[in-house]
């Protein structure tokens, strides 16, 4: 077991270097000079473009400033951006955000889905199942900027029931309507996924089995089927955990979330390298871990998965 | 429905004898298909005794599953179910969720065919034990742990603790039969309902379960309601026989009765459909005495049979072998293998399996050779590489006079190989591509090999569907419009169809029902005859190998432990192996299946595995 979780943290040296190398590559393609656009409609003089364009390195060629990005990284030193902050601090200010949200949508979209996939399949047919159904299409079928503004309007809008916009004070109940939005898609995958998986396991053999030996319908359910149901779902959640951490570029710019995504988003804007690198370098290895996470638990779901050869 | 017979509410209790566990009067089940009521069992009476084992037996759609499922109300919700099902007088239908709670597993308990789907994979079988027993009793967790290890036991797992820790993907497929018995019994049933307990089976380790419910039978006095389409493990264990057909009881008997006497014609038919081992094919010689052959090989002495008529029936069966003088084979070897070893490729970190290693086996053109093992012994292997789907890894095989072993995977002279060699696989459903009618699964292999198109090749398409005896019209069916025996002859006539000098066949047979085995068997031997192909033909089943077979190879782990004609391997059988499994397949007739039983025990006693 130890030997599977050290090959799979080794796996994350190449997949690292190749996510940084192709992010730098496209930031460094981007048109446009990121020193002039910091100043707007006043250029400075010459002199000045230059002397900021050493101090960051912009005048090496490509691979010069790659290898002082992956220099500075391994003696843990992520550099400033382009308003001389240091970005391991805007780091450490956005990530947090960020995970929060993160796991509030995760565990909506966990727990509800779950509930909902489980009484859809227990009824299959029925008008719960068909409802449940056709409103999670609907709901894949929305784009999330259409949803966020939706919800957006009616509930933080016209019935007041949250705030509409998150702003600097961020607290987890500020971003319960946000969490909503962003687990919104994933909550009818997982509702749908959680459906057939229960449909599938209570025509199962051992199901049956389960009902001969005389346990109610609720304990078959319960310590049965649910168990073995769950194996496809934990790892669709963890594999959306990264989707979460990534993707919330919209819903962070529509509520006003000063998280990862309203940060990444800017720095792309200005051209900012080393930011953006940055960024998506902790993306990397959150996704990384949250695939190993799931691995390690869907061994522990299903005694028949086990990693060493 | 011309044969419905309504049987009298079964025989009268003899005197002195207990009362029924269970009686079952006028059982009918429905299923609600497209809103319409489709029967599958109709009006069944019967009733069993503690301590007696009823067979119920059929073939698939009998209704015989449906209609021991309903006793305990295991249907599925579209399922009707009417008359009276009495426990120990006891009315179990109709009553509430609670009540038929209260009796699953613990006064009536079932074991299922498949143990592998059958016990839930998540749990242990320890676990999954204690469930049921503190589910019916109230025990501490330790008392309940104890009784899960004493079941353990008493279904002879040689290590019960091991056994209690282990999940269910973690025995193998007799151990985890055993757990479920131990499962069932676990809380004392007065009636014990076994599904077809041992078809996933292998021979030998069938025999074994049958032992062990034999056994335990004697010690528990359970009734027992055995539901099987084996007619071999009718013979072992039934004291009386509940013939089902298109769900209706068409005859009930003692074991004797319905064996040796038997009055309903689809019962007769029936017992003329099992293959039985030693007695052969249409045309071949004399009936094999296999318990004789068996008894001479082994030096055995059997108390079920007087010595003298064992030492005549030995002598009769040593002059046969003397006498089948076996004529040489002539020709070129269609297939030859020369120490071959053979292996599944590595894959990823999977490291390379070698599955068959050492073997040698020659094929003579319109030869029929069988290849025997149990499950895991390598034989499919043999019969997948000799087609060239598996790579040689060691040794030379030639396959209509080319030497494939060096051949470059998917290359140019495999290609040419099989243009001369057909195969015919296990599982005729899905091994017929489901999109495309029948009759361009036939015609495929002619067109792509180029040897005919357009209205020569519809020809030949008809050609082929005549001999394989389906009507021409078939032509444009799709494969889940057919039956399992006539998918099976489209996938024989799909082999046939560039006239191959080889047939390789996969089990062609062993998902199919005995009457429609026996009608393929025999389509496919006239077929042999008549094209005079050479065959191997790989099988679990000694019984088929006897029916078709010149030769058999036994093999066993991935070797080759003992080939030679069918009359060396069943009249005088040297390998131990050979032996226990010939001994394990059990005879379609109650005093014949106690010889052998007797004898199996004998071997069993003599040497170890």
């Amino acid at each position: 077991m130890i030997q599977f979780i050290l090959r799979r943290l080794l796996q994350v040296i190449p997949v690292f270097l190749g996510t940084t190398l192709l992010v730098y590559f496209m930031v460094f393609a981007l048109p446009g000079d990121p020193i002039r656009a910091l100043f707007g409609d006043r250029p400075p003089s010459e002199a000045v473009i230059a002397q900021l364009r050493q101090q960051y390195n912009l005048d090496e060629p490509f691979w010069v400033q790659y290898g002082l990005f992956l220099k500075n990284l391994f003696t843990f030193n992520l550099g400033v951006d382009f308003t001389g902050k240091p970005i391991a601090d805007t780091l450490a200010r956005v990530f947090p955000v960020t995970a929060m949200l993160a796991i509030e949508a995760l565990i909506i979209q966990g727990v509800f889905g779950i509930a909902f996939g489980l009484v859809a399949g227990l009824r299959k047919g029925g008008i719960f199942d068909s409802t449940v159904l056709v409103l999670s299409l609907v709901v894949i079928a929305i784009p999330t900027f259409v949803l966020g503004f939706a919800l957006q309007l009616l509930v933080g809008v016209q019935l007041g029931w949250a705030k509409p916009t998150v702003g600097s004070n961020v607290t987890w109940g500020s971003l319960i309507l946000p969490a909503v939005v962003l687990g919104m898609v994933s909550f009818a995958y997982v509702l749908r996924l959680t459906r057939a998986s229960v449909i599938e396991n209570m025509n199962a053999d051992y199901v049956r089995t389960a009902t001969a030996k005389g346990l109610s319908r609720r304990k078959v359910v319960t310590t049965h089927v649910l168990r073995n149901s769950l194996i496809p779902v934990i790892t669709y959640l963890g594999a959306s955990l990264g989707g979460l951490m990534g993707g919330a570029i919209v819903t962070e710019a529509i509520f006003n979330v000063p998280g990862v995504g309203q940060k990444l988003y800017q720095a792309i804007l200005r051209s900012e390298g080393p930011t953006v690198v940055a960024i998506v370098s902790v993306l990397v290895l959150v996704f990384v871990l949250a695939n190993l996470l799931v691995d390690l638990l869907y061994a522990w779901l299903d005694p028949r998965i086990r990693y060493e050869n | 429905m011309t044969d419905f017979i309504t049987l009298d509410p079964a025989v009268a209790p003899a005197p002195g004898r207990s009362e029924p566990v269970l009686e079952v009067r006028d059982l009918s089940v429905d299923f609600g298909v497209d809103k319409k009521w489709v029967p599958a069992a109709i009006g069944l009476n019967y009733e069993v005794r503690a301590g007696e084992v009823l067979a119920i037996v059929g073939e698939s759609g009998s209704g015989k599953s449906a209609s021991s499922m309903a006793l305990l109300g295991l249907l599925p919700s579209n399922s009707r179910v009417t008359g009276s099902v009495r426990l120990a007088g006891k009315e179990l239908l109709g009553t509430d969720e609670a009540n038929i709670r209260a009796v699953r597993g613990k006064e009536v308990a079932v074991i299922f065919q498949e143990p592998m789907t059958a016990l839930n994979p998540v749990y242990t079988v320890g676990a999954q034990i204690v469930e049921t027993v503190r589910l019916h009793s109230e025990v501490s967790p330790d008392e309940a742990r104890l009784r899960a290890l004493r079941m353990l036991e008493l279904v002879e797992l040689p290590d019960p603790e091991k056994a209690f820790r282990s999940y269910p993907h973690q025995l193998s497929g007799g151990q985890r039969q055993r757990a479920m018995i131990a499962q069932s019994l676990s809380c004392d049933p007065k009636l014990l309902i076994a599904d077809e307990p041992t078809t996933a089976l292998d021979v030998t380790v069938q025999a074994e379960i049958l032992d062990l419910m034999r056994n335990l039978r004697n010690k528990l006095d359970s009734a027992i309601v055995l539901i099987t389409h084996d007619m071999g493990v009718v013979a072992d264990l039934a004291d009386r026989i509940a013939v089902m057909r298109r769900g209706v009881i068409v005859e009930t008997g003692t074991a004797a009765e319905i064996f040796h006497n038997p009055q309903h014609a689809y019962t007769k038919a029936l017992l003329a459909a099992v293959p039985h081992l030693g007695q052969g094919g249409a045309d071949s010689a004399a009936e094999v005495d296999v318990t004789a052959a068996l008894a001479a090989a082994t030096h055995a002495e059997l108390t079920s049979i007087p010595e003298e008529q064992l030492l005549r029936r030995e002598r009769e069966n040593a002059a046969a072998l003397a006498a089948a003088a076996a004529a040489k084979p002539q020709g070129e070897p269609v297939l030859e293998l020369t120490d071959v070893a053979i292996e599944y490729p590595k894959q990823g970190r999977v490291p390379a399996f070698r599955a068959v290693e050492g073997a040698n086996l020659v094929i003579y053109p319109g030869q029929v050779v069988g290849l025997v093992g149990e499950s895991g012994s390598g034989k499919t292997t043999i019969g997948r590489a000799a087609v060239g789907l598996l790579p040689v890894a060691a040794g030379t095989m030639k396959v209509v006079g080319q030497d494939i072993s060096a051949a470059k995977r998917n290359g140019r002279q495999l290609h040419e190989m099989r243009r001369h060699v057909g195969m015919v696989f296990q599982d005729p459903s899905s091994s017929l591509n489901p999109r495309l009618p029948i009759g361009e699964s036939i015609g495929e292999p002619m067109f792509l090999a180029g040897v005919a198109k357009g209205a020569e090749l519809q020809q030949r398409i008809e050609a082929l569907l005549d001999q394989v005896e389906l009507p021409r019209n078939y032509r444009n069916r799709y494969p889940h419009e057919l039956s399992g025996g006539q998918k099976q002859r489209v996938g024989i006539a799909r082999a046939l169809s560039l006239k191959p000098k080889l047939m390789v066949a996969d089990e062609p047979t062993s998902a199919l029902d005995v009457s429609v085995q026996a009608k393929v068997l025999d389509l496919f031997q006239n077929l042999q005859k008549e094209l005079g192909f050479a065959c191997l033909f790989v099988t679990h089943d000694l019984a088929v190998v006897d029916v078709l077979a010149d030769r058999i190879c036994v093999m066993q782990r991935g070797r080759i432990v003992e080939q030679g004609t069918r009359d060396q391997i069943l009249r005088n059988p040297q390998e131990p192996y050979t032996q226990r499994l010939l001994a394990a397949v059990p005879l379609p007739d109650p005093e014949k299946q106690r010889e052998r039983r007797e004898l199996r025990a004998q071997l069993l006693a003599a040497g170890p595995s």
